[in-house]
């Protein structure tokens, strides 16, 4: 079995969506955040990859593109000691809560 | 491993599965190809997405391999159809020629 | 977006657990210090900026000047140089060029990897699932369902972007086009015809 995101040649019937999206706000966001954190030399692209593909199967399979790079910025920045979970999670509460 | 080789040589991919991240996708692993190009070297990426340096940088290689070679009879298209990918050297062995 | 702290970006009404986790991280790298929210507005407007116009005009030189031709395939990063646009350092590029012997398509199995430099961020198609399973194992019948049929006579190349080099395809001239400035043939080059799944267009 192949690993999660190694996809070439899996089957299936699903035919190329060709709709486009217009990125939301926070996609940029985590775009740009990885373009920045590597100009700091705080993650590298290959860490950015093996964080994705270090995510639950599951999950990857269910996340959208930068869902997922949104998930790897996470563990990689834990990982690193950079932020903790839990100041992540009071922080994303704290936003919910604003914007409901 | 990997020294020797140049543009024109017939490989073969290590059939290794590994649980480090690495960029050899599965359906090259164990197949054989010509190398068309070598692309120059590169920071190790199985080294730097684990918090190595990437060092010593490693060749990366262009490889044709014949699309009916990877799929077998799944693939319809000509038999001459190719696929091209870029593999680091430390996965590449030389094919001794018979 | 603005680049103050106090004003987060604005979510998306289906906005997702990740999406919030990723502008709290946002939050978090400011008020520590890590990052300033202008350099992250920077990239994003940087990003925002780049579209396939760039790798179109490469293209259209290509076209009409057969010596650049000619180093865009043998070093695609110091020929695009002579054109002063600056390469990310983190990937090589490298150009493919379409004849009436071998179409290319470019397609990343493991993730997404695309010359983004010259071509602006990938549509959402490029890093679907769908595409990204099926092109090396069909690619007839994917380039069939963006609507080019290849002859028959026609070998395929389709090019996994598997490491740090990133493929820009060369689509081949249309006819009619004799005598065209290079700003009327860059206008020729889409987006798609650079990743392989269509030809350029015709006059």
């Amino acid at each position: 079995m192949p690993a999660v995101h190694d996809r070439g040649g899996l089957p299936t019937d699903q035919p190329i969506d060709r709709a486009e999206h217009e990125w939301a706000d926070w996609e940029h966001v985590a775009n740009a955040l990885v373009g920045v954190l590597r100009r700091h030399k705080i993650i590298n692209v290959d860490e950015l990859r093996r964080g994705i593909e270090a995510m639950v199967p599951a999950e990857y399979e269910s996340s959208s593109y930068y869902e997922r790079w949104s998930a790897s910025i996470e563990t990689l920045l834990v990982e690193k000691g950079v932020l903790t979970t839990a100041e992540i999670d009071a922080v994303a509460a704290e936003l919910d809560g604003r914007w409901g | 491993m990997g020294l020797g080789i140049a543009e024109g040589d017939r490989v073969t991919v290590r059939a290794d599965e590994v649980a480090h991240h690495h960029r050899t996708p599965w359906f090259v692993k164990g197949k054989s190809g010509i190398v068309r190009r070598v692309h120059g070297a590169f920071p190790n990426p199985e080294s730097r997405a684990h918090g190595g340096t990437g060092m010593p940088e490693r060749r990366l290689c262009q490889v044709e391999f014949r699309q009916s070679d990877l799929w077998g009879r799944e693939y319809c298209g000509r038999p001459d159809d190719v696929l091209l990918a870029d593999i680091f050297e430390q996965w590449l062995e030389p094919v001794r020629r018979g | 977006m603005s680049g103050d702290d106090h004003h987060p970006p604005l979510l998306h009404a289906d906005r997702s657990v990740r999406a919030t986790r990723v502008l709290a991280i946002r939050q978090l790298l400011i008020d520590k210090g890590v990052v300033t929210a202008a350099e992250v507005d920077d990239v994003v407007a940087r990003s925002r900026a780049r579209t396939p116009a760039d790798g179109a005009k490469v293209v259209a030189r290509a076209w009409t000047d057969d010596a650049f031709r000619g180093r865009l395939l043998s070093d695609a990063r110091a020929a695009v140089g002579e054109l002063d646009y600056r390469l990310s350092h983190d990937a090589e590029l490298a150009v493919v060029e379409n004849t009436a012997e071998v179409h290319h398509l470019v397609v990343c199995t493991l993730c997404s990897c695309y010359p983004t430099s010259l071509l602006g961020p990938p549509p959402d198609w490029y890093k679907s699932f769908a595409y990204r399973q099926r092109a090396v194992i069909e690619p007839r019948a994917v380039l069939r369902e963006f609507g080019l049929e290849l002859p028959a006579a026609m070998g395929l190349s389709v090019v996994d972007s598997t490491a740090d080099v990133r493929y820009l395809v060369l689509p081949r001239r249309p006819s009619g086009t004799e005598g065209m400035s290079q700003d009327d043939l860059a206008g020729l080059v889409t987006r798609d015809s650079m990743i392989g799944v269509a030809e350029a267009a015709s006059p």
